[in-house]
């Protein structure tokens, strides 16, 4: 049986290959159920789309962000109800633009996960219906989870 | 007297403050006389910003933490959490720890089974049944404090293992819980099930399909009472839940009442569960060989549990440099089964709203984390 998934995860990773070519920057298969790639940024919806309707990852189970140092990564995990297999999708996103299409087409569970990005991340989703912050004050000044945010005294408190 | 009489919309905020919203969380719904046109929940209010903190905190530091995201039922955080943090590391966990870690989770499903009935129950004006819930989840709590010496927060979970054994004596009170309870859940039984005002009000309300529920990304039982038969513990195994004898509940109309009973029965599963684990036990130790600085090598790491309120997962970045995880994203069930809310709650009244919102059991201090 375990055998019979591991060639089942290399059986989509194949697919995938041969539909999106060098679209795909990195791939591999972490265990037995997990599969992660890495794409850029712009490619998301059309291979969110390929995974979504010809190969029936139909649950959009998070999407997170990482600031790293030279790029950001929004990272989308989507899971297979027939075939039992999490696909990890690191998904990479220019600092200066921070721009990257929204999936909510797709998945309404899209439209609070990409707000909540938007809000303490900062990334833009093209053609999200809503895109305000999700858990801050409208008001609210920068995105927490970047890490070039300063975790400072609070404004509202002055020692005497 | 020809005088037309001018209707208007009307918006209603319900909550922040109210007790239907367990929590703080704000409902606005936009009604028309009494039916519900449009509903915006807005959240937010408890958000303590845990994942940025988690950034600035030792692994070990940051689990006491993940206690207070689903407060109900912090055992499965503490579980989803050090899962995490174990593949980071490539920890083997020994085989008590193990058994240990599904019976106090399957522990911690009765627990809040039964208090999502009770305050279903209150939410329905049903105040005997709130007090059973909570006097039955009160027998669980009494086993987990007696283990943890808390009722609720327990950090007692270890990356490798547990934080120790079970003290002398518990099992048996365990095996005391087990009778005790089923006898008890009849009366449950009576009250709902012979019940025309509760049957009236649950009864088709707030009907979810399958297709809609997994385009939404709701999980748990309320994916379950829409007939999708989907558990991690089933389809995704973790720890030793394949070990385990015990099936999982579906129902398959999708409304209020079929999401109550699919947390009724689910009590009975987790039931079997904890008993096999308190026969399985073996002998041994309960915490693996862990370094005593935590630092694991630069990777990623996605672990999902079955907490009782749907699939919980945590993500976590590690840069292989430091002893603090670059980053630590949760995914909270009840975040994504609230953000699906407004699309089947249109259409119904107030009360049916309030009904059906009690029906999903969401916990504020996860969504908003």
């Amino acid at each position: 049986m375990t055998e019979n998934k591991q060639e089942l995860t290399h059986e989509v990773l194949e697919e995938l290959k041969s539909e999106f070519g060098d679209k795909i920057v990195e791939a591999e298969v972490k265990r037995k159920t997990r599969l992660r790639i890495k794409i850029n940024g712009e490619n998301v919806f059309d291979i969110a789309d390929y995974l979504k309707n010809k190969l029936d990852f139909d649950h959009l189970s998070s999407i997170a962000s990482v600031d790293y140092p030279e790029t950001f990564e929004v990272v989308y995990h989507i899971w297979s109800y027939p075939r039992k297999i999490l696909i990890q999708v690191n998904a990479l996103v220019d600092k200066e633009s921070a721009r990257i299409k929204s999936l909510t087409p797709l998945w309404k569970s899209a439209d609070w996960h990409e707000r909540e990005v938007y809000d303490m991340m900062g990334i833009i989703f093209e053609g999200h219906p809503n895109l305000k912050r999700i858990f801050l004050p409208e008001d609210f000044k920068g995105y927490p989870l970047r890490k070039d945010f300063k975790i400072g005294p609070k404004p509202w408190y002055k020692e005497d | 007297m020809d005088e037309e009489i001018r209707t208007e919309e009307f918006i209603l905020n319900i909550g922040p403050q109210h007790p239907s919203t367990h929590g703080v969380t704000r409902l606005v719904t936009r009604l028309s006389g009494e039916t519900v046109l449009e509903i915006e929940p807005v959240i937010g209010y408890l958000h303590r910003g845990l994942e940025k903190i988690g950034e600035n905190k030792t692994y070990e530091k940051f689990l006491p933490l993940t206690d207070r995201m689903d407060y109900i039922s912090s055992m499965t955080n503490n579980h989803a959490y050090v899962l995490a943090v174990e593949e980071l590391l490539g920890i083997e966990v020994p085989a008590r720890a193990e058994y240990l870690r599904v019976t106090l989770s399957e522990l911690q499903r009765i627990a809040n089974h039964l208090m999502f009935i009770a305050a279903f129950g209150a939410d329905l004006g049903a105040w005997t049944i709130m007090m059973y819930g909570f006097r039955e989840r009160e027998m669980v709590l009494d086993l987990m404090s007696m283990l943890t010496g808390q009722r609720l927060l327990y950090n007692f979970m270890r990356v490798g293992g547990l934080k120790e054994d079970v003290p002398l004596g518990w099992v048996s009170k365990v095996r005391e819980f087990l009778k005790a309870l089923p006898e008890k859940l009849e009366d449950y039984k009576a009250y709902f099930y012979n019940n025309e005002i509760f049957l009236d009000r649950v009864e088709g309300v707030g009907i979810l399909k399958a297709k809609d529920a997994i385009n939404m990304g709701v999980t748990g039982p309320n994916l379950r009472a829409a007939g999708v038969a989907y558990d991690v513990r089933k389809d995704d195994p973790y720890s030793y839940y394949d070990r385990f004898d015990f099936d999982v509940i579906t129902e398959k109309e999708g409304d209020t009442f079929s999401r109550f009973n699919v947390r009724f029965n689910e009590i009975y599963e987790s039931l079997k569960i904890v008993k096999q684990g308190i026969e399985a036990l073996p002998e041994g130790e309960v915490i693996a060989k862990v370094p005593r600085i935590i630092k694991p090598p630069a990777g990623e790491a996605y672990s999902r549990v079955e907490a009782p309120k749907g699939e919980l997962a945590f993500y976590i970045v590690s840069d292989g440099k430091t002893d603090k995880p670059y980053r630590v994203k949760v995914r909270g069930p009840s975040f994504c089964n609230l953000s699906s809310f407004p699309y089947y709650a249109v259409g119904d009244i107030i009360p049916d709203v309030i009904a059906n919102f009690a029906s999903i059991d969401i916990v504020l201090g996860e969504v908003d984390r």
